[in-house]
């Protein structure tokens, strides 16, 4: 309640007769309809989303779907009615502010008097687009993607390649070998799941998947694909010389954030997602704070507490389900009553036979300790540290305990943590926990700084654009210094 | 019939494996899958599947509670 009735009004006309404009139908978009009518609001809500189908859920697309359940059975589950104007097939192309519209590909614009972008991501396409066409080539992110998939591995190809060995790739090649398909994993890096769990933990994961008969590839990339004369694909050939014979292949490389829709609206969007607060308010592109534009799920950046303030995209279930809700929630509701979106992270992966469970953000850390369980049963809890304190842990086979390092990643607790007096390892040592370096900047420089007076000075978005083969700007600018 | 399994706390204790073995099984000791669209008849298995989880992380749509086509 605020202390001035008209502003109480206002707030009451805006639940009642206000215009709420969701843009993204995935598992944030929905979660955001169903709490903004959870409390309270009674206005107009439209619901915008490029694919044609009702919100489903991903997480089985990459397990379940490709065993065979069929990819239409992921509709999620609705916890209320939103008598929403649904929009899908069709995808948001604009965003005027001044307008307060969003533009549609169809040519329609939607007023908005509050609007949450929760576009997500995409899949990141093989480099090659003549390859990518090939038959047989494929990426997994949406429900069309993993149906084609399954239909392409129970058609029972000779070989199967994954590249890239993040956490999708992983539990593909798991899948693969469930169904008895040979299957090789090319990966860049020195160990699967390097990126999110470092180098000690993907060791572990390297001997997972060798184990269960993976042809695990480290340290290589793929550099070309090659098909036969129907354009099927038929081999890849790898950096070290090598070729691979396979009829499916699957680039499973991460992910590009929608972003695009929002060129030129002035937002700080760019290919780290919508930068927002902890309130998930998005920021302009200047990094001041919008009033009636929200950010949730894939695509939110947002500052953490716990993590020094800095910008986090947490490109988990939890982030979407959990920052929808406070989204919606600030939608409606006057500065004194807001939520704040503290996430502890966690997320988890099933691949041969391993639950993978984690909380707090492990690449943060940059020492890891093993606290409870046998790595060499792959059973086991370790935790991450930094400067003395736990930052996040990861579990193999043991997630009732990852409750417990929850609560010490929360009070900021020492590192090494006290262990649990019960299964303890021989070695408790810490170690380094070995994520790889991630490399100087990028020199791509996405926004400049223009004008001096305070009432001019602005940022300005730089958009990248990826024409034919990369060129660095970077190289560029040093040949231009050398002449 | 819609369900969605909350797997950041679902702890695999798998009461639902026992409750309802055609919808829910785990992969190796912990890791559970499940058919995200089990077929009507599995309603009352999945329902007490949903009551007994130790973790509360089964949740089941109300679609049919809502007004016909209440995917609107």
């Amino acid at each position: 309640m605020s202390i001035y009735p008209a502003v109480d009004a206002l707030v009451e006309e805006f639940k009642a007769t206000g215009r709420v404009v969701i843009v993204g139908a995935s598992l944030a978009g929905l979660r955001a309809a169903e709490a903004l009518r959870a409390e309270g609001f009674d206005g107009h809500l439209t619901i915008i989303g490029d694919e044609p189908y009702e919100p489903y859920d991903r997480p089985p697309l990459s397990k379940q779907v490709l065993k065979g359940v069929p990819a239409d059975h992921t509709k999620l589950p609705r916890v209320r009615a939103i008598d929403a104007d649904w929009r899908l097939g069709v995808a948001a192309t604009g965003l005027d502010r001044a307008a307060k519209q969003v533009r549609l590909a169809n040519g329609d614009q939607i007023r908005y008097d509050r609007l949450l972008i929760a576009t997500g991501s995409r899949a990141r396409p093989w480099f090659n687009p003549a390859e990518a066409a090939l038959q047989g080539v494929f990426t997994i992110r949406t429900r069309d993607d993993a149906a084609r998939l399954q239909e392409a591995l129970a058609a029972g190809p000779a070989r199967v390649l994954v590249i890239g060995a993040g956490f999708v790739g992983s539990e593909v090649a798991s899948i693969c070998r469930e169904l008895g398909l040979a299957v090789t994993v090319a990966e860049r890096g020195s160990a699967p799941l390097v990126g999110a769990l470092g180098g000690v933990i993907g060791a572990i994961a390297a001997d997972m998947q060798c184990d269960h008969g993976v042809d695990l590839r480290l340290g290589v990339g793929v550099t070309s694909l090659e098909g036969d004369a129907s354009g099927h694909v038929r081999r890849a050939q790898l950096s070290d010389g090598t070729t691979v014979d396979a009829d499916v292949v699957l680039a499973s490389l991460g992910s590009i954030r929608n972003t695009e829709w929002l060129e030129g609206a002035g937002l700080a969007a760019g290919v780290s997602g919508v930068g927002c607060d902890a309130g998930c308010r998005a920021l302009d592109i200047n990094g001041v704070v919008t009033d009636s534009i929200y950010v949730a799920g894939d695509i939110a950046r947002t500052p953490h507490p716990l993590y020094e303030y800095q910008f986090l995209s947490m490109e988990h279930w939890d982030n979407a389900v959990l920052g929808a809700e406070v989204a919606a929630h600030n939608m409606i509701t006057l500065e004194a009553d807001r939520w704040p979106h503290l996430l502890l992270p966690t997320f988890w992966s099933g691949q041969f036979g391993v639950n993978i469970k984690s909380v707090g953000v492990c690449s943060f850390g940059d020492e890891i300790v093993f606290t409870q369980g046998s790595v060499k049963q792959r059973r086991f809890a370790a935790a991450y540290g930094r400067r003395g304190r736990i930052v996040a842990a990861v579990t193999f086979d043991h997630g009732k305990w990852l409750e417990y390092y929850a609560d010490l990643i929360e009070r900021s607790a020492p590192f090494p943590p006290p262990a649990p007096g019960f299964d303890r390892p021989a070695d408790m040592t810490p170690v380094p926990a070995e994520f790889p370096d991630p490399g100087g900047p990028t020199a791509m420089a996405e926004v400049v700084l223009t004008g001096h007076d305070p009432s001019e000075r602005q940022a300005q978005y730089m958009p990248r654009r990826r024409l034919g083969p990369a060129v660095s700007p970077d190289s560029s600018t040093r040949k231009r210094g050398v002449s | 019939m819609r369900i969605i399994v909350d797997l950041n706390r679902c702890q695999g204790y798998a009461q639902c494996v026992f409750l309802a073995p055609d919808v829910f099984e785990l992969h190796g000791e912990e890791a559970l899958r499940y058919d995200p669209n089990p077929d009507q008849a599995q309603r009352l298995r999945v329902t007490r599947a949903a009551a007994a989880c130790p973790v509360q992380a089964i949740a089941l749509d109300r679609l049919d509670e809502m007004e016909a086509g209440g995917a609107a």
